[in-house]
């Protein structure tokens, strides 16, 4: 049977008084490659936030890992679009790659050698071995984009969220990213974030449109779907809070 | 001129107190320049007036009513802007006032004239007691230990706190702990530059060491660096020229700053020709 990693029942979502997502019904399994697009405002970056257990939501319920969302961080990758960070931060590539084991270690404990090794087995993955002593202001758009999917991968997940891993790159390094979450998508669930409907379809497995309400593209196929109809509805008086 | 700087008891504490409190100071102004927290440290520094008035109109060492006035001023600040969803700058700049405040009123209850008081505002590193050196010394100490114990926490905070939150990481408390650890650096640095100027000292090093640097602990060793050396030629000069040492520092410490970014901009300037 395969295990639902999210599940979302009648989800909503209010933020500072606006309803962001609304009745949103979702279930992505094991080994899913998920494509979301929808227009700006439409909440998917929201939904991303909330799996991240950053936002809270207002009414339904919502399930990662079969806890609650923040509960296991060491499971989930994390790719943001916003980059909330200064460019001119002194860091290199191979510091910040480190910084995505930061989910497995305990406070006080030091990075050791198994966190470099999985450090450099995910700039291999990315292709960043020449730029790994490079300062992060001297990247490219591309190049920093692939540096947070380095630092994502390093923490080991089994879920990987990915918000507008294309916004502000050049239309060739775009396949190029795409090729590396193709890679990516044989050994790894994934929720991707997007503007590009047309490059998505060829490489996902699942696509849905949000906009406050979500609208599944293609039927859902697997038999996670049907497995959990029945914990939902016996759930459906779950309170709101 | 260096025999005569050595060969008095309170010229060679002036320039432990330099060198000492530089290494609180680049370690902890790296934070506070790649953080971006300028502002709450000149707030933190300010509220700290309120436990040097306290201090004196309670006729103890001003600087151990300054520890725990600042920590409080810390927390607070830290907490209304991070719970009570006060505007950060409106909550800083009510503490600022209110701990200036609170230290007037200390000053002007208590009988007769004070003397010293200019010294903690505008700072006189030349009559740093043997007390003060220590305490600044286990200050050091303490923020070193902390820095060491938590440096992946610390990066990651200052990096990209919404990772380090997504992370695991309890946001919250590493970044009030890290404004405690501001709030004692500049108990350190009031005998150096005094409250008000604190600030310059607390950034100007850990920028221009952020121009030169690729990692935070490069970063926070120049810093120490540049700490030092302003510290020293201020005092230097200010004792050639005769005038107030704080000040001087913050002088060559700005003057430095202005430098570090002329030669930048000209170098930009040649490689583009």
């Amino acid at each position: 049977m395969i295990k639902p990693i999210i599940h979302c029942d009648r989800l909503s979502v209010e933020l500072g008084g606006v309803k962001v997502l609304e009745g949103l019904t979702l279930a992505v399994c094991e080994g899913d490659f998920l494509g979301l697009v929808g227009p700006n405002g439409g909440g998917k970056t929201t939904l991303l936030r909330v799996i991240l257990g950053l936002e809270k939501h207002s009414a339904g319920r919502i399930t990662v890992f079969g806890g609650l969302p923040g509960s296991s961080p060491g499971r989930i990758g994390y790719v943001p679009q916003r980059l909330f960070f200064d460019r001119e931060f002194p860091i290199s590539v191979h510091d910040l790659v480190l910084m995505g084991r930061l989910s497995k270690k305990k406070l006080f404990q030091r990075y050791n050698r198994v966190d470099r090794e999985r450090v450099d087995e995910a700039i291999c993955t990315t292709g960043l071995e020449r730029l790994i002593e490079r300062r992060i202001g001297d990247l490219s758009g591309g190049e920093l984009q692939r540096v947070l999917i380095a630092r994502a991968l390093a923490g080991e997940p089994e879920l990987l969220l990915l918000d507008e891993p294309t916004a502000s790159i050049d239309p060739q390094m775009k396949t190029t990213i795409y090729d590396l979450i193709e890679k990516l998508k044989e050994s790894l669930t994934i929720v991707l974030v997007t503007h590009d409907t047309s490059l998505i379809s060829r490489y996902v497995t699942k696509i849905a449109t949000l906009n406050v309400t979500l609208d599944m593209l293609e039927p859902d196929k697997t038999s996670c779907r049907e497995d959990l109809t029945a914990p939902v509805l016996q759930n459906s008086s779950f309170p709101n809070h | 001129m260096l025999q005569e700087i050595f060969a008095y008891e309170f010229m060679r504490n002036a320039l432990l107190a330099a060198m000492l409190s530089s290494v609180a100071c680049g370690i902890i102004g790296t934070y506070v320049v790649v953080k971006k927290i300028g502002f709450i440290s000149g707030g933190i520094a300010h509220t700290a007036f309120g436990g040097i008035g306290l201090g004196y109109y309670l006729g103890i060492n001003p600087l151990l009513g300054v520890i725990p006035f600042s920590l409080a001023a810390a927390l607070a600040i830290g907490m209304l802007s991070k719970k009570a969803k006060v505007a950060e700058d409106t909550a800083i700049g009510t503490f600022w006032a209110v701990g200036m405040a609170i230290g007037v009123i200390c000053i002007g209850l208590k009988p007769g004239y004070a003397p010293d008081l200019f010294s903690y505002l505008f700072g006189n590193i030349l009559t740093v007691p043997s007390f003060d050196l220590w305490m600044i010394m286990l200050l050091d100490l303490l923020i070193i230990a902390v820095v060491w114990l938590l440096s992946k926490e610390f990066l990651a905070i200052s990096f990209d706190e919404e990772y380090a939150a997504v992370s695991g990481l309890k946001t919250t408390a590493l970044y009030l702990l890290m404004l405690c650890l501001i709030a004692l650096t500049i108990v350190v640095m009031v005998r150096v530059v005094g409250i008000v100027m604190v600030i310059a000292l607390l950034t100007i090093p850990a920028a221009i060491a952020r121009m030169l640097s690729r990692s935070l602990l490069g970063m926070m060793i120049q810093a120490v660096a540049f700490s030092a050396v302003f510290s020293i030629c201020g005092l230097w000069l200010s004792c050639l020229l005769d005038i107030a040492s704080g000040a001087t520092i913050i002088l060559v410490a700005g003057f430095s700053f202005l430098m570090a970014h002329a030669w930048r901009l000209v170098s930009v300037y040649l490689k583009a020709r």
